[in-house]
């Protein structure tokens, strides 16, 4: 009996063999701790979009997806924990959602050869890919977002914010710490007169800052702030009538979640982003057919349509769109994490593909190249409307300002090559 | 008929004194010692390593300082995060001022900055005792974190605030970096930590730690009898410090390899190693293993069972690992209120009589 059983043990092994073929994406995600809320839309959207692929088009290239989700709660050692487990499996690219992860899976990731996309987030000078090979964070980056919302300031001010007043509300971490640097340049630049107010992790207590603001009267309020602090920063704002029109966050404080419990009093809020919103695309009908009806939705599926289900619906497709191009660059179907990594390269996005796809405006049409991973870096502004609970887009996506980020990018990707003892690639 | 004495003679006071006395108990001593330096490193992987081994080698020495002041000197301490954070950002200091210096001194001299400090932040206990020291200690958390925060000369004005672990070396063979060897990162923690257990247990058998114990038992009797509060008080936090600067050097430098002052050494750290040296039994150097493993293996072995054996959803999964790990921890601590070192010692003395207890 027992010979048996191990015989069919080993038969299930060899049966399960042939699994390992697949395309694995793992998704590390936090569906618990403080950052819960803006991390259960974006994995839901993640795995959604991977389960669309295999369910309508059985797979990339006719090789079936397979996502391995692993739980971080934001947590570094966690995120350890979860890549050391998931890279054996033959992982493609990596998604942490983290800042503080990220920063760990640089090193890691270009020692192990698997990519790392961080889209929106992470270590911003990852754009300069003749330092960071493996690394990508395209579409846009945290300084295109500081550019973006002095830019969208600029034009609704006549093209002068002489003598205006900006306050930066942010989370005190290395995410929150990102924007400063352009901002300052950007004050220098333009001539308006920057004041940062630092709140900690998880930023329940801001009312020292808000008292701050009250007295300093600054003209407009930036947020760069996650989970929690996010409700809270917009909650503080209303309760001393700051106008929320003036009030902009980056686009990791502008979802549902944050607006929803100021109630009316968050009408008007704004939030830079680098993706469009609300679910008037065809793909969303796609995804109620093959993976809601099916009963295949990831979670609880009552986030479809959020503005972070959406950005994680688009991370999804841009890795599948990236594998399809490493698919073709290379031959063959069933590819590895180095043709991943040259796929994500040399992707493509005109409009033209994402029509295709259903997802026509979704994103900006871009092309990613060796010297530059971070895209053409173009912003859009996006506001909340209390009375019909919805984000709409105010502002196309345009051009931030490359003058300011680029030396920047280059200055802090050459003193992490240096001491990283990197040569630069690409010649 | 384990743990058997009969037969076992002692012939002079070096054998009477050793750390132990019991012949199967000094065997099974070596056999993990064996296990752990000439076993282990050949069959270790990245998986082992990282995820499993060296939070646990690391966990274990933090617990063993923080179990010298509060389990053996009895004074209350909530700034283990924050004196780890001290280990870790002056490890990085070194590491990136001295570049070829080996990793090795580097760890130490961490674990000595972090003993300085630390006994400056002790200097308050010898006017202020239990929960209001517990309140100083708290202090000391929050004003190094702070200051980790506000002053970009510790992070190298990095525009982030991160420290990164930069590729370094110890006796010619890669320590830090993503390309370190598991094997090497592996060995480097255990020699830490074979190091600090035996200076530990030492100091606890001897002058030093009769004179920590007394203080934690009753410290104006011990004064009466004519040991110096000052100077067993400071010691305890000097060599604590010592030792929790330690932990936080390679907790940074080979474990993490890049760190984030309030996310990594926040408050949350603190409780946890106190929580390690509580479940694991105050004032016991097994105890900090058991506890250290007990925290650090419990939560993965759970997340092992619960997404890939049943095939939970993970945030399910992360909710019962609470959800066990804090019952778990109320059921130790009212069936055995002294830790799983208590629960160790009964079962010894059990096996002792085996199979015949009178």
């Amino acid at each position: 009996m027992k010979m048996k059983l191990t015989t069919l043990a080993l038969g299930a092994l060899m049966a399960a063999g042939p699994a390992m073929a697949d395309l694995v994406f793992p998704s590390l995600s936090y569906r618990t701790g403080p950052y819960a809320a803006g991390g259960i839309p974006f994995a839901d959207g993640y795995a959604d979009y991977f389960t669309l692929v295999n369910e309508r088009d059985g797979g990339i290239g006719g090789v079936k997806t397979r996502l391995i989700e692993c739980e971080t709660g934001y947590n570094t050692e966690k995120g350890v924990e979860c890549y050391e487990s998931t890279k054996g499996e033959g992982a493609l690219v990596y998604q942490p959602l983290s800042t503080g992860i990220t920063y760990q899976l640089i090193p890691k990731t270009a020692a192990d050869g698997i990519p790392l996309h961080t889209m929106g987030y992470g270590r911003t000078s990852a754009a300069n890919g003749e330092v960071f090979g493996n690394v990508f964070n395209y579409p846009a980056n945290y300084w295109d977002g500081a550019s973006g919302i002095i830019n969208y300031l600029l034009d609704e001010n006549g093209g002068d914010l002489k003598g205006k007043k900006i306050a930066l509300v942010f989370h005190n971490s290395a995410y929150g710490k990102e924007p400063i640097r352009t901002l300052e340049e950007l004050s220098a630049k333009h001539g308006f007169e920057l004041t940062t107010l630092p709140v900690d992790h998880p930023g329940q207590e801001q009312k020292s800052q808000w008292l701050q603001i009250r007295r300093e009267r600054p003209d407009f309020v930036l947020m760069w702030g996650w989970g929690v602090m996010n409700q809270v920063a917009i909650q503080e704002a209303a309760n001393i009538r700051f106008p929320m029109e003036n009030f902009i966050g980056v686009w990791w404080s502008g979802a549902e979640h944050d607006v929803m419990p100021a109630g009316d009093a968050a009408d008007g809020y704004k939030a830079v982003t680098f993706h469009n919103v609300g679910r008037d695309f065809p793909v969303f009908d796609d995804i109620q057919k093959y993976v809601v009806d099916k009963g295949l939705a990831a979670g609880a599926g009552d986030q479809i349509g959020n503005v972070l289900y959406n950005r994680g619906l688009y991370a999804a497709m841009l890795a599948v769109e990236a594998a399809k191009t490493a698919q073709e660059m290379h031959g063959t179907a069933d590819i590895t994490p180095a043709m991943m990594r040259d796929g994500m390269e040399a992707l493509e996005m005109p409009e033209a593909r994402m029509a295709a796809l259903g997802m026509r405006y979704f994103g900006p049409a871009f092309n990613v190249s060796c010297e530059n991973h971070g895209g053409p870096g173009l912003v859009g502004v996006t506001q909340w409307d209390a009375s019909s609970k919805t984000w709409s887009l105010i502002a196309d996506f345009q051009k931030t300002d490359s003058d300011v980020i680029k030396p920047l990018i280059d200055a802090d990707s050459a003193s992490y090559a240096s001491e990283n003892g990197i040569e630069p690639r690409c010649q | 008929m384990f743990y058997r004495e009969a037969g076992d003679f002692k012939v002079s006071y070096e054998q009477d004194s050793q750390t132990f006395p019991i012949k199967f108990d000094r065997y099974r001593y070596y056999f993990v010692l064996f296990i752990a330096f000439l076993v282990i490193p050949f069959t270790i992987n990245d998986y082992w390593a990282s995820a499993i081994l060296l939070p646990f080698l690391i966990y274990s020495i933090a617990a063993i300082g923080l179990n010298i002041l509060v389990g053996y000197c009895g004074q209350v301490s909530l700034g283990t995060g924050g004196f780890m954070a001290v280990g870790a950002y002056a490890c990085y200091k070194l590491m990136t001022t001295f570049p070829e210096v080996s990793m090795f001194i580097h760890v130490l001299l961490a674990g000595g900055i972090t003993g300085v400090v630390c006994v400056l932040f002790g200097l308050p206990s010898l006017r202020i005792k239990g929960f209001y020291l517990a309140v100083a200690t708290l202090a000391a958390q929050f004003f190094l974190v702070w200051l980790f925060n506000r002053v970009p000369w510790f992070y190298n004005y990095s525009a982030s605030g991160q420290i990164n672990a930069p590729e370094r070396e110890a006796f010619g063979i890669l320590i830090t970096g993503p390309n370190a060897p598991a094997w090497a990162t592996y060995l480097f923690c255990l020699i830490f930590l074979t190091f600090c257990a035996l200076v530990a247990r030492n100091l606890t058998r001897g002058m030093v730690g009769r004179s920590w114990m007394a203080i934690r038992d009753m410290d104006i009797a011990a004064e009466i009898i004519g040991v110096n509060p000052l100077k067993a008080k400071l010691t305890a936090f000097a060599v604590s410090g010592f030792f929790i600067g330690i932990s936080g050097a390679l907790f940074f430098a080979l474990y993490l390899g890049a760190v984030e002052v309030g996310e990594a050494f926040g408050i949350t750290k603190s409780f946890q190693v106190l929580f390690m040296v509580i479940i694991g039994g105050l004032g016991s150097i097994f105890g900090s293993f058991a506890g250290a493993a007990f925290l650090v293996l419990l939560p993965v072995i759970l997340k092992v069972v619960g997404v890939d054996v049943l095939g939970w959803p993970t945030d399910i999964v992360a909710h019962f690992q609470l959800v066990i790990v804090g019952a778990l921890i109320v059921f130790f601590l009212i069936v055995e209120p002294h830790g799983l070192a208590q629960l160790w010692r009964v079962a010894k003395e059990k096996l002792r009589l085996w199979p015949f207890p009178h």
